[in-house]
């Protein structure tokens, strides 16, 4: 287990298409890029955050997955809140900085389109396995599979990070280079492990590749998929909440009449 | 991506040019990929801080874009295949985004729209020339992209003076965060020899000592 | 473009089995001066069986490598003659052959053990149906009882070659490549994939060639014998007794492992008793899984003890801990359990506990050769990469010289020293990562089997350099699976227990 192939708990989302999860996620974020308003923003995660209650993650990781969202969405909004273009009512002013009434606003629907465009994303990829992405990619999207299997053995092999560090760590430290040398020492430690590992990981690539060929992957003849990848009717429901999702947000601002084009 | 050009033009020697990726190119571009991703997750938690501190300034946040687009630029110098620069960028999202950043799917389509800016550079130079210059451009190719990007969509409700300074800090910081950290890279990289499978390494070596060639 | 067709593997158990022929074929590696190989006349018909020996460096590897269309194209070398398998060139018969590469580390595709055994299967096309049942075959035959999704990441050296195994014994080839298959494998696995290969070989009738250093594993298995010699072309080659027979003294010269004329084993000669250096008593030793405090525990109740001017083995099968044992005697591993002491003598003013001393502590007093030599690499060329250690001891620069010339002498790596670490043969490697631990002249040395992949006259050499060293009082604790290693050097031997079995998944995927 490691970073990257997380131990997944079986649920009903674990055992959904990650295509389909993809689909999600991709629209309702699509829907709610093209407007800035507090309204579809606010909508849109209420009704996700419906959903996340049947995702399968334990509380723990759900909150650690998701912590970047928390930190980010309020930052969004107060930056937004201070040089957002300005309407209304002026309610503070400093230099380059004024608060308005309509800045407030749009700080606040910046805040709620980071959360509502982060969760879901997050919450669906914890809940999805590589090799199982990988498969959808390429037998659903028909994606090549030299890139799709090849993509997948880099991310494996970074995946690997982590161990490897703890290898890399015993090795220096075997050969004599492990501690000393106060911060210059400290720096180096840091670094001279993370460029080994970037190196060695591009070795493993070369050397994997060549194992990848003897197994006779790369040439252009059509393979076959010992694990199906499937759309099942429980997927289709999956892609129509999140085709619901996307068109009750927008329908909602605009008959709220909060809704704002951005290229408008 | 899946290219299978190929150009009569010798590049060094009299070896073909060959536009085809090979399954070493693949990988490898994939773990540069995904190495970048680790990195752009680590940037975007960084960022949120950073970008506080620059909140008090009007748009300089486009200084931290670099960090988002060294992975193109890196990836194209070393396979130095046409797509490169495109593939690398979008696994690089793809990763920081499965490892869950706060910008969810519009990761990706950033990472296109800057993995674009980086491809067309190197495209426009016939993906045949790789020097310190072209490594800059293709970084401030880059910039320029998310430069537009952002001031589209994600400050779409500032005003002009902000958008401004912000685009010219996003060319600046790709040129020099994207272009010439990832030239300083590769450097490294064919140092080692890690690169003895890419012409990027094996000029690197060249140049490095007569003793094995 | 080939024949598509040539990839599917005929139904049902005949496989057309490949021919290879060789005309002065030669190659050399992109950056290297020295051919790799050159000069190569052969015909191997098909069916037959092959043990392709040579020195270490003779070119074995390269030659595999190229039969599996995997050397790359001008890009990575210059090839001259011809290389034809069934009359086509290499490149274009992928798929028609299945090679298993000298280091397991590298050649794990996916992230489970079912899938990775599959994948060769999914390149060939072979139906979604037939797959499944292919891949618990091979895992059978392998001898890897692991459940399908067992994670690969976590699996010891062996285990990791028998997956690679497994992987292409399920394409069932036309042609079998096999490059050093059991040099990780614990003396009852070796057999036990011998016979696997044997097995898969008289069903499918493909034909085989497999490098091993060790003659007398394959000698009955074989045909015919094929020696490389390093200078370029054979240095012998024919039915295999009459070869072992009549070039045999030539042969062993050249570093073959010929059965009737072992190595020489080194003569020692102890100076009594010596001092204890660490005692370890209800050791358990385990690895802290990522995001986990506690270790777990893979071995337990270990006590022994090691004195200066022994050597002490330890053997096992394979995933039984060996490794994870040597870490923690090395000070490089927590124990999980038990205690762990150096002698007031050999910590010389350092903690009593090994794991707690500091890195240049570590330096003169325990060496280490890891079981993946390359993860030790931090340089850019040999010579560099054997000075780390003695500039860290802050020797006198004529000393650091000296150290270093002398050890590239007599591991004969002298003609490497600008070569790149990671460029060398397998057996090189491993010369080369001995040579980096010797270079301190450490008081206790622990090596994570030292002579697996070496031909018999490095084997000697190694192994009378570590006699001497023996007798000057230098401690050793070796893991291994070499026999002759045992009976040359070691005085005590501890063997650790079998790992709890785990079952073969029964459920289908
Ligand atoms: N990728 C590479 N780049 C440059 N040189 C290489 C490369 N691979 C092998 N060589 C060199 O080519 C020569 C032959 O190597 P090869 O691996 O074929 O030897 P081998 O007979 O398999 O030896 P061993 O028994 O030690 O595995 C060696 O001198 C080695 O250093
Ligand atoms: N990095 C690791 N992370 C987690 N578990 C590991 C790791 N390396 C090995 N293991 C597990 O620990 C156990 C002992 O491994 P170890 O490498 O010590 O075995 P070994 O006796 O050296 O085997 P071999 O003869 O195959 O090298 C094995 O079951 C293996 O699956
Ligand atoms: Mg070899
Ligand atoms: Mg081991």
């Amino acid at each position: 287990m490691s970073l990257l192939t997380p131990m997944i708990r079986p649920s009903v989302v674990a055992r959904l298409n990650p295509v389909a999860k993809l689909a999600v996620a991709l629209t309702v974020s699509c829907a709610l890029l093209l407007s800035i308003d507090w309204v579809s923003a606010g909508v849109a995660l209420l009704l996700e955050a419906l959903l996340l209650l049947w995702c399968g993650l334990s509380a723990r990781q759900f909150w650690l997955r998701t912590a970047p969202v928390w930190i980010a969405a309020p930052m969004a909004a107060i930056t937004t809140i201070l040089y957002g273009e300005d309407s209304g009512a002026l309610l503070w002013h400093l230099g380059f900085i004024s608060v308005t009434d309509g800045s407030a606003q749009l700080g606040l629907a910046i805040g709620l389109r980071v959360l509502a465009i982060g969760l879901p994303g997050i919450v669906l990829l914890a809940t999805t396995d590589p090799t199982d992405l990988a498969d959808g990619l390429a037998q659903v999207l028909r994606l090549p599979a030299r890139f799709v299997l090849g993509g997948l053995a880099g991310l494996r092999l970074v995946g690997m990070f982590i161990e490897d560090w703890h290898s890399l760590t015993l090795a220096r430290r075997a050969r004599g280079v492990g501690d000393g040398g106060g911060l210059r020492g400290a720096a180096r430690r840091f670094f001279g492990p993370a460029f080994s590992l970037l190196v060695i990981s591009v070795r493993r690539g070369s050397k994997l590749a060549t194992a990848m060929e003897a197994r006779g992957f790369g040439s252009d003849t059509p393979r076959t998929w010992a694990r199906p990848s499937r759309v099942r009717g429980a997927d289709a429901v999956l892609v129509g909440i999140g085709f619901g999702i996307a068109g009750i947000a927008i329908g909602v601002a605009v008959w709220a009449e909060t809704w704002s084009f951005i290229l408008a | 991506m899946h290219a299978t050009l190929t150009s009569t033009r010798p590049v060094t020697a009299n070896k073909p040019r060959n536009f085809r990726w090979r399954v070493v190119d693949i990988v490898v571009a994939s773990v540069i990929g995904v190495a970048s991703g680790v990195i752009f997750w680590a940037w975007g938690l960084a960022w949120s801080p950073l970008s506080a501190i620059l909140t008090f300034t009007p748009g300089l946040e486009g200084l931290l874009a670099g960090g988002w687009l060294f992975a193109g630029v890196l990836g194209g110098l070393i396979i130095r295949k046409p797509g490169a620069a495109l593939y690398t960028e979008v696994i690089a999202a793809v990763v920081s985004m499965l490892i869950g950043t706060q910008w969810g799917f519009s990761t990706l389509i950033w990472g296109i729209v800057e993995g674009l800016g980086a491809e067309i550079v190197l495209a426009l130079f016939l993906y045949s020339n790789w020097r310190l210059g072209v490594a800059l451009l293709a970084g401030a190719g880059a910039g320029v992209a998310v430069g537009l990007l952002d001031t589209t969509v994600s400050y779409a409700a500032l005003d002009f003076g902000f958008k401004a300074v912000y685009f010219t800090s996003a060319v600046v910081s790709g040129t020099v965060l994207a272009g010439l950290l990832s030239w300083l890279a590769v450097r490294g990289l064919a140092r080692t020899g890690a690169l003895s499978r890419f012409a990027a390494g094996r000029e690197g070596a060249r140049a490095r000592s007569g003793a094995l060639s | 473009m080939p024949d598509p067709s040539s990839f599917i593997p005929a139904r049902g158990p005949q496989i057309r089995p490949v021919q290879i022929q060789a005309r002065s074929w030669g190659w050399r590696h992109a950056g290297r001066q020295n051919q790799a190989v050159s000069g190569l006349d052969l015909e191997i018909e098909p069916g037959e069986r092959v043990l392709l020996l040579g020195a270490s460096g003779a070119g074995k590897s390269t030659l595999v490598h190229a039969l599996a269309g995997v050397l790359g194209d001008a890009e990575d070398g210059d090839e001259t003659g011809s290389l034809l398998i069934d009359g086509r060139r290499a490149a274009e018969a992928r798929g028609r052959v299945g090679l298993v590469l000298q280091d397991p580390d590298s050649q794990v595709v996916l992230a489970r053990v079912g899938d990775d055994v599959a994948f060769g299967c999914e390149n060939l096309a072979v139906p979604r149906s037939e797959i499944w049942p292919r891949v618990r075959r091979a895992l059978a035959q392998v001898g890897l009882a692991l459940p399908l999704d067992h994670p690969t990441s976590s699996l010891s050296g062996g285990q990791k070659q028998r997956l690679a195994l497994a992987g292409v014994l399920a394409m069932q080839p036309g042609l079998l490549l096999l490059d050093e298959p059991t040099a990780n494998l614990d003396p009852r696995g070796v057999l036990e994939v011998r016979d696997a290969v044997v097995r898969s070989l008289d069903r499918s009738g493909a034909t085989l060639v497999v490098i091993e250093h060790r003659v007398e594993v394959w000698q009955d298995v074989v045909d015919r014998v094929i020696v490389l010699d390093p200078a370029g072309g054979v240095l012998a080659d024919g039915a295999t007794d009459e070869i072992l027979a009549s070039h045999g003294e030539r042969l062993a010269q050249a570093g073959v492992w010929v059965p009737a004329l072992p190595p020489r084993f080194p003569a020692r000669h102890p100076i009594g008793s010596g001092q204890t250096l660490l005692r370890a008593e209800g050791l358990a030793v385990g690895r802290v899984p990522f995001g986990r405090r506690a270790a777990s525990v893979v071995a337990a109740g270990i006590t022994l003890s090691v004195a200066a001017g022994t050597a002490t083995v330890v053997t096992g099968p394979n995933g039984a801990g060996k490794s994870t044992l040597a870490l923690t005697l090395a000070g490089l591993l927590k124990p999980a359990g038990g205690s762990l002491r150096a002698c007031e003598n050999f910590a010389a003013g350092a903690a009593p506990e090994p794991h707690r001393w500091r890195s240049t502590q570590l330096l003169t007093r325990i060496g280490t050769v890891f079981q993946d030599p390359e993860l030790q690499f931090l340089a850019a060329t040999v010579r560099d990469d054997l000075l780390i250690g003695p500039r860290a001891l802050r020797l006198s620069v004529a000393e650091q010289t000296n150290r270093v010339d002398e050890l590239m002498r007599r591991l004969r790596l002298d003609h490497l020293a600008d070569a790149n670490p990671f460029t060398l043969s397998g057996g090189e490697k491993r010369r080369m990562s001995v040579a980096t631990v010797l270079a301190t002249r450490p008081r206790l040395l622990i090596l994570d089997e030292p002579t697996f992949g070496q031909d018999s006259r490095t084997w000697q050499e190694l192994v009378t350099l570590l006699a001497e060293l023996l007798d000057e009082g230098t401690a050793l604790v070796a893991v291994t699976h070499d026999a002759a290693f045992v009976s040359a050097l070691a005085d005590e031997e501890y063997r650790l227990g079998t790992p709890d079995p785990i079952r073969l998944e029964s459920g289908a995927r």
